[in-house]
């Protein structure tokens, strides 16, 4: 089991770059009750057969990396699931992108925290590419959205490590005055 | 921290590609890359990508690209790093955790040496080369 919900965030954001998606949407929702996250992507979809195989630990995409066996994002995001008392949903359709969708009992003891959003969405933002990641934040109080496109046209290129540092205060702002 | 807007984003940019400015106008010629897979994320990298970012607004550089990739198959080193500097072996750096993300600005990109006991992969063939 990863050690933050962001872990698993990272996790799916990434699958989405890879998967050759040029608008990733991040929906993060957390509440009294439950923590809810859909990853929306527009990239090469999966078939019926290769999602199948998603859940085994042991199959890797080839196409992703040479060499490597071993695909481990959404077996732990299914491994946490079940000790959570939350669900998984994944929805994919060749050529028009892929939905993951997971909730987690915010109340169960095993449930792991949110973890660091600001830093981990940043570091989402820094993957080399002109690809969109929007993240959609919200509590039941409130909520803010914020999109790599529009952080790059206000800062330039993410890859610089001051505006990547800008990036960050922006959005650590945005998190922390976040009404819960 | 009070809540920024696009806008108040912009101007902290101005001001600060101005002092940037100042201080070194070369080209950017390196490159550090973190390693972000499922390894890396469990490992720490996420605080290794900020300290490193950290350090090199702290030591103003400017001439460094911070990227982020997947697995890079070292997964047994993670936290791992790739450094490429002009006319230094192209290096990954393992088991970087954040002492050591800031020690690779300020030795690597810095002072051009070497991390001995952090390195992973690659520099022999470069030497060779």
């Amino acid at each position: 089991m990863h050690a933050s919900v962001c872990d698993t965030i990272s996790d799916l954001v990434q699958n989405s770059i890879e998967a050759g998606a040029s608008r990733v949407e991040l929906d993060v929702a957390t509440g009294p009750d439950a923590i809810t996250v859909r990853v929306r992507d527009n990239g090469k979809g999966m078939d019926k057969t290769t999602l199948e195989k998603v859940m085994d630990p042991f199959y890797s995409e080839s196409g992703k990396h040479d060499h490597r066996r071993v695909g481990l994002g959404l077996p732990l995001l299914h491994q946490t699931a079940e000790a959570v008392n939350g669900k998984v949903d994944i929805r994919s359709v060749p050529g028009n992108g892929t939905t993951v969708e997971f909730t987690f009992d915010a109340r169960h003891l095993d449930t792991p925290p949110l973890g660091d959003l600001p830093a981990t969405v940043l570091g989402l933002m820094a993957f080399g590419g002109t690809y969109d990641l929007v993240l959609n934040r919200t509590t039941p109080a409130d909520g803010y959205s914020v999109s790599r496109r529009e952080l790059t046209e206000t800062l330039g290129d993410l890859e610089e490590s001051a505006n990547l540092v800008l990036a960050r205060d922006f959005l650590r702002s945005q998190e922390e005055n976040l009404n819960h | 921290m009070a809540k920024l807007t696009l806008n108040d984003l912009r101007k902290l940019r101005d001001q600060k590609q101005k002092a940037m400015e100042k201080r070194d106008p070369s080209n950017k010629d390196a490159q550090i890359i973190v390693g972000m897979g499922t390894c890396g994320i469990a490992a720490g990298a996420k605080e290794t990508f900020n300290a490193i970012i950290e350090e090199l607004d702290a030591k103003g550089i400017t001439h460094v690209l911070v990227r982020q990739t997947g697995c890079m198959g070292l997964c047994h080193s993670e936290p791992t790093v790739e450094v490429i500097v002009p006319h230094m072996p192209v290096v990954i750096y393992g088991n970087v955790d954040s002492q050591t993300g800031k020690q690779i600005v300020n030795d690597h990109i810095i002072n051009k040496k070497l991390i001995d006991n952090h390195i992973c992969d690659k520099p022999a063939m470069d030497i060779v080369r």
